[in-house]
């Protein structure tokens, strides 16, 4: 019984996932830095870390099925 | 004169049988619980002994196993009388080493007939012996 | 750099390929698979990461800003939905013996030939211009490491055999062939391939990472320096914002959808995903360990951006920068590093892309149509088996060189990101039917087809013929006038859609279309029961229960079976097939024994992982009389085995209800029991008080009649003795009945307002006669108001006198006293009977309110016939009148006497009886 819960975390990392990696959540971050470059590639690249790590937090700590 | 012991704590059913075993030709002691009972076993020596179950203190059936166990009174005929009606008390009672059992409300005439028959046949054994 | 140093190091890498594949596969033989690894699984899926990754990345990331990520986010969603979406898929796949996408999208939609033939050249159109994309790229690069500082020049067109990319195209023929058709069953996994593509994915991405590194901390002082120079640039200073992405947030959204839907559905992922998936549970691992694998492949691809940028001229080509930027600073082994992990990104896809393409091509296009060919029925002794093989061979080498043939004929005007993302819109069209189609049950075949076709035909007209027309091959008024002048038909802005990029407009409006048709259709029309059948199947897919059910009823013989087999696999796998049904019996082709349908079952999916599941069933149609499916059985079993889990899940309930439930019964029985057991013990005593009375009446009454000379003051006695017991019979019947009416609850009380004061005194002076006859004094106090209580005068004075009565008889011999008292107390009043008596232990004070309870008297100086026993019943009954009249009764503690004290409460009625009260009394 533990399956489907591990399934709607997934699907809700998804979701958050597809929040932050789409607009409007990803033009707040579209904004210059102090060297004129803008801010956007690092957001997604920490965004994109902490959606994996949190994959692997949901996907190993189960060990059933 | 054979003398008979009635034990009950009913005063009018000791009355009645008083009565009934004086008529009969008995020497008549009585007492209402067993602990008087007891003693009075012990100092008349009674012929035969009409015992009732429930009665106050020591029951009919506590008076009865302890007589059993005195070698002197192994032989000493008992009547129970008892007001409960039930197969399981008779058989108790039986087991326990009672001659007879009666049930309340009894017949007169045959429960004189019965004390009569145990005594007889007690004198009789005693002079078989 | 020497051509030969470069052309000698490809070779050998390729050769290091075939090792390692061969490595793989024999340790499989061995039974020590290799790629039985979470980690090499996850190396596999990295085959996504093609030469369009490797090079293109960075030209994506100079022309497009940071949309070349929305490459990798893609599969990352995907990925993350991979637990439950590609293990279904991998569960159905494995299920059904299925080999591939066309295989899987048809098979759903009940093993329909033609949707796999229609998939299949979807797919041949959408993933041919890939391929050569690949050959392109080793082209390419090979051109940029061997002439740099020179341009790569045109060579493609003319001498063909110059082109190194056609020897390596037959190369990695001559590997494809040799480990991707080493088996006839394409279901079986092609171990030493997927070995040596896991490699490759490792070599790709050293290369890339050495690459990144030697840039960042080489040729600048780390990122802080890169980023400073960068911001300083005009030309990058806007670079890397949303602003930079084609079609700005649409086209970022799009193109996330694009390459979410192409991940899931492009032929070599589904390949390397579900068709070479060892062990589901790796998926596990890879869910998160790939999307890893694509943040290291790209991060790096900015900074390089950046600094080819920076370099300027002699950067060349942004699809160069991975090259140009270590030959411009004057190496010569990097270079070489990166070319090889270019040709190892081009050769991963090119080998699995045509493993897949040419299974589809064979089992869905080819054979098929020779199974229509009269001649190859009507010789049964022909073996096939060979010729299917040969068939899947000549496939990948017709694959790998048209795909050759396009990048030298076409290829030129395309530019790698434009290639790569046609595919993807183009791949992305088999989402609708693969995805509806694993959790919706109503999608149907036509609805797919039509579906399929639309999309295609919507994603021809809106990115290929345009893509055509930019290459030259078309008029550009074409897409400036749209087709025939059409305005609102032009390829880039059908219906007037503008401002999205292209890839974004072509995607919506065939998934529209594609969606639309599906949809529409799926409500509007019927599936047949084969459809319904596999439906069912593929959207229970991940219920561990569901089984392959023997689906054949109809009749053949073993022989007959045996024939089939042997012609299409091969005397071995036949052989193999029915051993493994029935050890005992030996195959053979003149069994007239009848199959069992599990041995149908079992036939049917061999030959389905070697020929496809549409073809298979032809197939077995073919020797198999009668009724061909049991489907209404294997929907009937689904249902139910849908409607069990449901009734399990209910039964676990109902179980835990039910033991409940039985406890709750139990300890009722135990209840019941012990009630029964007092019932019994209450007939018990009630006819031992009965007998008593009973026993004393016919006793004297014998005796009169027996004895008629009884002396007169006797017999009067006894006559009174009789007429005392009969009364007291009397009573001890009264009493059981109204102990009888008071527990069922059908005692009549007519209460009313009444003065307890006065019913004490009235109680007192009814048992004065008694009192005094035992010379018992009787103290009363009362109030001097009236005591209003509302309650049965009668009841309630039976329980006085009841209380009186009791008091008299256990109150002292010598000097026997009661006190009988009224008084309030709060709301209630109280009247209390107190006698001078030996008390009532307080451990029995509630045990004389229980039926037939004997106050236990004290030996010694108790044994006075005085003192007559009650029934045991006065005291039961008085406390359920009480009850009955809203008070209670109980005993206290003794206050003035040291003897028993009972108390009875009432609560009290209002001093003037309200007007209305006594009208309706």
């Amino acid at each position: 019984m533990k399956a489907p819960m591990n399934h709607s975390r997934l699907v809700g990392l998804t979701l958050l996932a597809c929040l932050f990696f789409m607009p409007p959540l990803l033009l707040i971050f579209d904004r210059p830095s102090s060297s004129g470059l803008s801010w956007l590639p690092v957001y997604i690249f920490i965004v994109w870390l902490i959606i994996i790590g949190l994959a692997a937090w949901i996907l190993e700590g189960s060990r059933d099925e | 004169m054979a003398r008979v012991l009635v034990v009950d704590d009913e005063p009018n059913i000791v009355l009645s049988l008083e009565f009934l075993m004086q008529q009969a030709g008995f020497e008549v002691t009585t007492a209402e619980d067993g602990e008087k009972a007891l003693e009075l076993v012990s100092s008349i020596n009674p012929d035969i002994l009409l015992l009732d179950i429930s009665l106050p203190g020591i029951s009919g059936f506590e008076v009865l196993e302890n007589l059993r166990g005195q070698d002197a009174f192994k032989r000493l005929p008992i009547i129970m009388l008892t007001a409960h009606g039930r197969e399981v008390e008779k058989e108790k009672g039986l087991a326990l080493g009672a001659d007879d059992y009666v049930t309340k409300p009894f017949s007169t005439q045959q429960l004189v007939e019965k004390v009569t028959k145990l005594i007889q046949e007690k004198e009789g054994g005693n002079k078989g012996v | 750099m020497s051509d030969w140093v470069t052309l000698g190091v490809a070779f050998s890498y390729l050769a290091i390929l075939f090792l390692i594949a061969a490595w793989g596969d024999r340790r499989a033989e061995q039974g020590r698979s290799v790629i039985n690894s979470p980690v090499v699984y996850t190396l596999s899926i990295a085959v996504y990461c093609t030469a369009w990754t490797f090079y293109g990345s960075v030209g994506r990331a100079t022309d497009s800003g940071p949309s070349f990520l929305l490459i990798y986010l893609g599969p990352t969603l995907a990925m993350l939905l991979g637990w439950m979406m590609f293990r279904k898929m991998i569960r159905i796949a494995r299920a059904q013996r299925i080999t591939s996408i066309a295989d899987f999208i048809s098979a759903r939609y009940g093993k329909s030939g033609p949707l796999a033939a229609l998939v299949t050249l979807i797919a041949v159109v959408a993933i041919m211009p890939y391929i050569a994309l690949q050959l392109k790229a080793i082209t390419v690069s090979h051109a940029v490491l061997s002439g740099y500082p020179l341009l790569p020049t045109d060579i493609s067109g003319e001498n063909f055999w110059i082109d190194k990319s056609l020897w390596i195209a037959l190369v990695l023929a001559v590997f494809t062939i040799l480990f991707g058709t080493r088996h006839l069953d394409a279901s079986e996994r092609h171990e030493g391939m997927v070995a040596a593509i896991a490699f490759e994915s490792i070599i790709k991405l050293v290369a890339f990472l050495a690459l990144g590194l030697f840039v960042v901390f080489s040729l600048y002082q780390g990122p802080a320096d890169l980023f400073r120079q960068a911001a300083d640039h005009p030309g990058l200073i806007d670079s890397m914002g949303l602003d930079a992405v084609p079609g700005g947030a649409v086209g970022w959204v799009g193109t996330l959808v694009l390459a979410t839907l192409a991940f899931i559905t492009l032929p070599r992922q589904f390949q390397v995903l579900v068709v070479e998936n060892v062990d589901e549970q790796h998926l596990k691992k890879a869910s998160w360990m790939f999307p890893l694998y694509l943040v290291a492949i790209n991060l790096f691809v900015i900074p390089v951006a950046f600094a080819g940028v920076l370099l300027g001229g002699a950067a060349q080509e942004p699809d160069s920068f991975v090259l140009t930027l270590p030959l411009a600073a004057g190496l010569e082994a990097l270079p070489l590093i990166v070319f090889i992990g270019g040709l190892a990104a081009a050769t991963g896809m090119v080998i699995v892309e045509t493993i897949a393409l040419s299974t589809m091509v064979s089992n869905h296009l080819v054979m098929p149509l020779l199974l229509r060919w009269k001649w190859l029925h009507l010789d049964p002794s022909r073996n096939l088996s060979g010729w299917l093989l040969g068939i899947r061979r000549i496939a990948i080498l017709i694959i790998l060189l048209l795909g050759y043939l396009y990048h030298a004929l076409i290829g030129e005007s395309y530019s790698l990101v434009t290639i790569g993302l046609v595919s993807f819109a183009a791949a992305a069209q088999f989402a609708p039917a693969l995805l509806l189609g694993l959790y919706w049950r109503g999608a149907n075949g036509l609805g797919a087809t039509l579906g399929l076709i639309g999309g295609f035909l919507v994603w021809a007209h809106t990115l290929l013929i345009p893509g055509f027309a930019q290459s030259g091959w078309l008029s550009m008024t074409l897409i400036e006038q749209g087709p025939w002048g059409i305005e609102w038909l032009k390829p880039y802005s059908l219906f007037g859609l503008e401002g999205w990029d292209i890839y974004t407009h072509s995607l919506f409006w065939s998934l529209l279309v594609n969606l639309g048709f599906l949809i529409g259709i799926s409500l509007f029309t019927r599936q047949n029961s084969l459809e319904q059948t596999q439906a069912a199947l593929f959207t229970e897919g991940l219920r561990p229960d569901v089984m392959q059910t023997p689906l054949w009823l109809g009749q053949t013989t073993r022989g007959e079976l045996y024939q089939l087999l042997n012609r299409y696999l091969g005397v071995n796998t036949t052989f193999k097939v029915f051993r493994n049904f029935d050890p005992e019996r030996k195959p053979g082709a003149d069994d007239e024994l009848i199959a069992p349908p599990d041995l149908i079952g079992q036939a049917e999916q061999a030959l389905t992982g070697a020929l496809g599941s549409a073809s298979a069933r032809v197939l077995i149609n073919s020797v198999v009389r009668g009724e061909a499916l049991d489907l209404e059985a294997v929907l009937s079993i689904l249902d139910t085995t849908t409607q069990t889990l449901e009734y399990n899940k209910r039964l676990e309930q109902k179980s835990t209800e039910l033991a409940r439930i039985g406890e709750e019964l139990r300890s009722a029985n135990e209840r019941l029991r012990e009630l029964d057991r007092l019932k019994d013990e209450f007939v018990a005593m009630v006819s031992h008080e009965l007998r008593t009375p009973l026993t004393s009446i016919r006793a004297f009454a014998e005796i009169l009649r027996d004895s008629p000379d009884v002396a007169t003051d006797k017999k009067n006695h006894f006559l009174g003795v009789i007429v005392k017991e009969s009364e007291r019979l009397s009573r001890l019947i009264e009493e059981i009945l109204d102990l009888a009416r008071l527990e069922s609850g059908r005692m009549r009380l007519n209460p009313e307002r009444l003065d307890f004061k006065q019913l004490a005194q009235d109680s007192a002076d009814a048992i004065t006669q008694l009192y005094q006859e035992g010379q018992v004094a009787l103290a009363v106090e009362l109030p001097e108001d009236a005591a209003w209580v509302v309650a049965d005068p009668d009841r309630l004075q039976q329980v006085v006198i009841n209380l009186l009565d009791n008091a008299r008889k256990f109150a002292d011999h010598n000097q026997p006293q009661v006190k009988l008292k009224l008084q309030t107390w709060k709301k209630h009043w109280r009247l209390s009977v107190e006698d001078n008596g030996p008390g009532i232990a307080e451990e029995e004070r509630e045990k004389v309110f229980e039926k037939f309870h004997q106050i236990q008297q004290q030996h010694g100086k108790g044994n006075d016939k005085s003192r007559p026993r009650g029934s045991g019943l006065g005291l039961p009954i008085s406390r359920g009148i009480i009850a009955h009249l809203g008070g209670r009764l109980w005993v206290e503690n003794p206050q003035e006497l040291q003897g028993a004290r009972l108390i009875i409460e009432l609560p009290r009625a209002p001093e003037q009886p309200p007007p209305s009260f006594e009208e309706s009394v």
